[in-house]
C-alpha cells in the first residue's frame, strides 16, 4: 500500500491509498482522479496517461522499460521527468509519491 | 449519393461484428474508417500483442482477430471507405444524409458509432501559433514532396516516419532534425543513416531540443527550439514539420447532437441507440451503467444495434429471430448449403 498524492494541472491535489500490485494510472482511475486518460488501457500503447513525477521521486523509480520513452515522444509535452503511469508499479516503496498531470493528454 | 440501411462509423472488431450481425438479420451496410486499413485499435495500436478474452478464443493477436472479422464478413462483400471520415449529419424526413471528410455522400435510416475512443488524427505542435500556419506551412503529413524542393525544413520528431522524411528530404531540401532526446525509436539502419548525414553536415541534427515557437509575416519565415535547461535557438525555415505519432480524438462526433459523457456517448441497453433517433453506439465509445470496455462487449452490443437498424430499415416487416444453424434464409446469405 502506498499513498500516493496526484496533482492536476490546475493544482487541485487528490491524496489516495493505492494497493501493492496497481500501477499509477489505475490508481487514479479507480478513484476517479481527472487529468489521466489511459485510453489504451495500460498496455504502453498511447501515452494519454503521461505524469510528471516529483523531482526527487523521479530517481527512485523503477527505471523505464524499452518502449515506454517511445511512447513518450507522443505525448502531451513530455519532459525529463516524465513516465506513462500505466508503467509505474506500486509498492510499499512508492508511499508518498507525487506526480503532476500536464494541461492535457491529447 | 450511396443509399444502404446502415453507415457504421470505425472499421474496428466491434464496427466489423456489427456488420457481420447486420448481414444476417438481411441489411446492408457501408463501414467508414479514418485509418488506411481495417482493425481499429487492434491494428494500429497492437497488432502484435495477444488478447486473452475473446470467448472461445484462448489466444489471439490484434491482427489476427481482425482477419477472422474480415473473413466472417466476406460473404455480405460490405464496401469499406478508408482513409476517410464522416463530417457532418443531416436529417432529411426519416433519413439522414451523410457527408465525408472526402465528399462521399450516404442516405441512411440508421448510423452506427463505432468509433473506439475517436479516430486516430496526428499529434500537433502545442505551440500557439502553430495554427495559423497549419496545413500550409505546418504539417503532419506529407502529400507531395515536391514542394520541399530547394527548400528549408525543419522535422520534429524520433520515430520512423521523421527519420525517412529527414533523409529522404535532405536529397533536395535544406532539413534540420529536432528530437526531444539523444535516443531515436526508428529504425536501426534509419538512426545510422541519420548520423552519417549529421557527419557530414547534410543535415542539422538537434537533440534534446522541442519547439518553442513559429514566427512569420504572412509566411513561416522561423522556428524557435529551446532546451530542456531553458536555452533557445532561432533557425530560418520555410515548412516545419511534426511525426510526434497519433492520438485519438473524438472529432466531428462531438459536433452531432449527441449527449455526450466527457468522451463518451450514453446509450440505452436494449438496442443502444443514443439521444438521437436511428444513431447508435457500440463498443468502447458508448456507455451505460456497468459498461465494461471490452472487444467481447461491442460484439454483445453490435448485435443488439443491428437489430435496433432494422425497425427503421425495414419498417413495414417484423424482425423475426434466427439462429444460423437452422435458418436456411441466413445460409442463403452467407452462401453456404
Amino acid at each position: 500500500m502506498a499513498k500516493i498524492k496526484y496533482i492536476e494541472h490546475n493544482g487541485k491535489e487528490h491524496l489516495v491509498e493505492v494497493r501493492n500490485g496497481l500501477t499509477v494510472m489505475e490508481g487514479a482511475v479507480q478513484n476517479d482522479i481527472p487529468g489521466i486518460d489511459a485510453d489504451c488501457g495500460g498496455s504502453m500503447s498511447c501515452a494519454t496517461c503521461h505524469v510528471y513525477v516529483k523531482e526527487d521521486w523521479y530517481d527512485k523509480l523503477p527505471k523505464k522499460e524499452m518502449g515506454e520513452d517511445d511512447m513518450l515522444d507522443q505525448a502531451y509535452e513530455p519532459n525529463s521527468r516524465s513516465r506513462l503511469s500505466c508503467q509505474i508499479m506500486v509498492s510499499d516503496e512508492l508511499d508518498g509519491l507525487i506526480v503532476q498531470m500536464p494541461e492535457k493528454q491529447v | 449519393m450511396i443509399e444502404t440501411d446502415v453507415v457504421i462509423v470505425g472499421a474496428g472488431p466491434t464496427g466489423l461484428f456489427c456488420a457481420h450481425q447486420l448481414g444476417i438479420i438481411g441489411l446492408k451496410c457501408e463501414i467508414v474508417d479514418n485509418l488506411d486499413k481495417i482493425g481499429g485499435q487492434c491494428i494500429e495500436l497492437y497488432p502484435d500483442k495477444p488478447i486473452y478474452d475473446i470467448p472461445a478464443v484462448p489466444e489471439c493477436t490484434g491482427e489476427e482477430l481482425t482477419n477472422n472479422l474480415i473473413k466472417q464478413i466476406e460473404p455480405f462483400n460490405f464496401n469499406f471507405h478508408l482513409n476517410d471520415r464522416v463530417q457532418n449529419l443531416k436529417k432529411e424526413n426519416e433519413s439522414w444524409i451523410v457527408k465525408t471528410t472526402n465528399g462521399k455522400e450516404f442516405r441512411t435510416p440508421n448510423i452506427v458509432i463505432a468509433g473506439g475512443v475517436g479516430s486516430f488524427e496526428p499529434r500537433k505542435f502545442t505551440t500557439k501559433n502553430a495554427e495559423k500556419f497549419d496545413g500550409k506551412s505546418v504539417l503532419y503529413s506529407i502529400k507531395d514532396k515536391s514542394i520541399f524542393k530547394d527548400k528549408s525544413v525543419a522535422i520534429f520528431g524520433g520515430g520512423d516516419s521523421a527519420l525517412d522524411w529527414a533523409i529522404e528530404l535532405s536529397n533536395t531540401s535544406k532539413v534540420s532534425l529536432i528530437h526531444r532526446r539523444d535516443e531515436f525509436r526508428g529504425a536501426h539502419a534509419s538512426v545510422k543513416k541519420i548520423k552519417e548525414l549529421s557527419d557530414k553536415n547534410v543535415i542539422n541534427l538537434f537533440t534534446k531540443y522541442s519547439i518553442k515557437d513559429v514566427k512569420g509575416n504572412g509566411s513561416l519565415e522561423e522556428v524557435e527550439i529551446k532546451s530542456e535547461d531553458g536555452e533557445s535557438k532561432i533557425l530560418k525555415t520555410d515548412y516545419v514539420l511534426g511525426f510526434f505519432g497519433l492520438i485519438m480524438q473524438l472529432g466531428p462526433i462531438a459536433e452531432w447532437g449527441l449527449n455526450l459523457d466527457k468522451k463518451v456517448i450514453p446509450v440505452n441497453t436494449e438496442n443502444f441507440e443514443t439521444n438521437k433517433k436511428g444513431i447508435f453506439a457500440i463498443g468502447d465509445i458508448c456507455t451505460y451503467p456497468g459498461k465494461l470496455k471490452l472487444i467481447l462487449s461491442g460484439f454483445h452490443e453490435g448485435a443488439l444495434a443491428a437489430r435496433g437498424c432494422f425497425k427503421y430499415a425495414r419498417p413495414n416487416e417484423k424482425y423475426r429471430f434466427e439462429f444460423t444453424t437452422a435458418s436456411n434464409t441466413i445460409k442463403d446469405r452467407l452462401g453456404v448449403k
